[in-house]
């Protein structure tokens, strides 16, 4: 029988706090980046344009179906080698996860953009807005409530794919998880530890999240 | 007599080779009310869409106060840009069959949103005005409900306060009245009707021939790819000279009593 002991664990909880700290500051620049670039991927991709949609599409595609980790290490150990930049453990977490997480959201995006029906685009034109106002005002308000819950999903997915950049020594949870867990001679208390700050954030994020799609469905409506 | 308000010069549109029309002159001068009627698939509605530009014509030229709008490419076919598409657009509103409210605003907002978007009204202001164009249609009180709580005939009356705001100088009318109840037409024509009698210049497609007879200066009938027959709505609906036209009138009136 086991005998199981969460004291040597918590007492170096700071250690842990510190790691959950980290990774939440990754994974919320790399969902604000993530935005903006599959945002622009996008709508590039939807570019009658081909100069724009042809590079854009290459893009979602090479980062949707590399393995995240692959991508990390070529940032991380790769990149440094074409352009002689300083490669920290974050700035190439936060340029994978930005890059990556935006060649999904691109595809949430161009989804939710296209299911908006043809009169809306419509009734924009015929009042005399451009493109970007239509864009802007009409399609993407209505597009992001339908996309809402995916883009959740996905964000949810984001934050436990940010547990890779142990491996190129970002002080994220699962690194100091490690650090600690060899410490103490403690693994299972602080992976059990672990995998329940996991379960607690995410659950309370889901959980506000079901609330703001409640509100949204009362304001106005989901879909029509 | 200043220009026309609107011209249409040798329009065509075919859709991947398949011709819907060609050769269409049209002039409509202010003042003018004109019921375009034709067979299902005769290109009604595609006519007006070409007017607007939501379709881009093959060819031939629109021309609105006199100005043509586009500019000629080497292939003959003339090329709009976005700049010259929202000047027309503001010109000429549109009316659409399903009413095409943006249902994540408010009836006011949807009235207000080209006026503070594409005009640039400030949005007290642009609200006063939504506000105006709904009292004109008769549904000031809906203002703060969102569409989804209007009737079919509401929605279409929201639609046409809409159009209004933006002050354009003709309405277009695709079958405003084809997706309502039955007992919601009325409340629909009579707007357009108030319309008419303030003077505006329109062009409606419909399928409610005794509308078109009672409310249009002109009657234009489409069939054979064109204009086959066109002049005062005594002309064409009391004495149609030519076949098609006959039959179709034919037609509508089969179950007249
Ligand atoms: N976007 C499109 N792509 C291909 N064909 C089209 C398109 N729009 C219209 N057509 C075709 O063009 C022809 C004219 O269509 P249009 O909708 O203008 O007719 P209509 O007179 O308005 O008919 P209805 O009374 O049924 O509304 C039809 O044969 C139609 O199938
Ligand atoms: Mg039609």
């Amino acid at each position: 029988m086991y005998n199981w002991d969460f004291l040597p664990v918590l007492s170096e909880s700071g250690l842990l706090l510190a790691g959950f700290r980290n990774t939440l500051i990754l994974t919320a620049t790399a969902l604000t980046g993530g935005l903006a670039v599959g945002l622009l991927l996008a709508l590039a991709r939807l570019s009658h344009r081909r100069l724009l949609s042809l590079p854009a599409g290459i893009v979602i595609e090479v980062f949707r179906t590399t393995p995240p980790l692959v991508q990390l290490f070529w940032f991380y150990f790769g990149l440094p080698i074409i352009l002689s930049v300083e490669m920290t453990p974050f700035l190439a977490a936060a340029l994978t996860f930005t890059i990556q997480s935006g060649a999904f959201f691109a595809e949430i995006f161009r989804a939710g953009i296209v299911s908006i029906e043809k009169g809306q685009w419509e009734a924009a034109r015929v009042i005399g807005m451009t493109h970007s106002q239509l864009m802007r005002r009409i399609i993407l308000p209505q597009a992001v409530k339908r996309m809402f819950p995916s883009m959740m999903e996905r964000s949810i997915e984001l934050m436990k794919t940010t547990t890779l950049v142990a491996t190129v020594s970002y002080a994220d949870l699962l690194y100091e998880a490690n650090e600690l867990a060899q410490k103490t001679f403690r693994p299972l208390e602080v992976y059990t530890v672990v995998a329940l700050i996991y379960f607690i954030s995410i659950t309370f994020i889901s959980f506000l999240a079901a609330r703001l799609e409640g509100r949204f469905a009362r304001s106005g409506e989901m879909t029509r | 007599m200043s220009s026309p308000i609107l011209q249409l010069n040798g329009l065509a549109k075919s859709f991947g080779g398949i011709e819907v029309f060609r050769n269409i002159d049209l002039e409509v001068n202010a003042g003018d009310r004109i019921a375009i009627l034709g067979a299902s698939g005769s290109g009604k509605s595609t006519l007006l869409r070409c007017v607007n530009v939501l379709e881009t014509p093959n060819s031939g030229e629109i021309a609105v106060d006199g100005k043509t709008v586009g500019s000629k490419q080497r292939s003959g076919a003339l090329k709009y840009t976005e700049r010259e598409l929202c000047t027309l657009r503001q010109k000429v509103g549109m009316v659409f069959q399903q009413f095409n409210l943006f249902p994540h605003m408010t009836v006011a907002n949807n009235v207000a949103e080209g006026l503070k978007v594409v005009k640039g009204i400030a949005s007290d202001k642009a609200r006063g005005r939504a506000v105006s164009e709904l009292q004109r249609v008769g549904l000031a009180e809906k203002a703060d409900e969102f569409p989804s709580r209007l009737s079919g005939g509401q929605k279409q009356r929201v639609a046409i306060a809409r159009a209004l705001a933006m002050d354009p100088e003709i309405l277009l009318f695709d079958e405003p009245t084809s997706a309502l109840d039955p007992a919601l037409v009325g409340e629909v024509l009579s707007v357009i009707e108030q319309l008419a009698n303030e003077g505006r210049t329109m062009l409606l497609v419909t399928h409610e021939i005794g509308f078109a007879y009672h409310m249009a200066t002109r009657i234009v009938f489409l069939a054979e790819g064109g204009i086959y027959e066109t002049g005062t709505p005594d002309d064409v609906l009391k004495n149609p000279k030519r076949p098609l036209t006959q039959q179709f009138l034919a037609d509508h009136q089969r179950f007249h009593f």
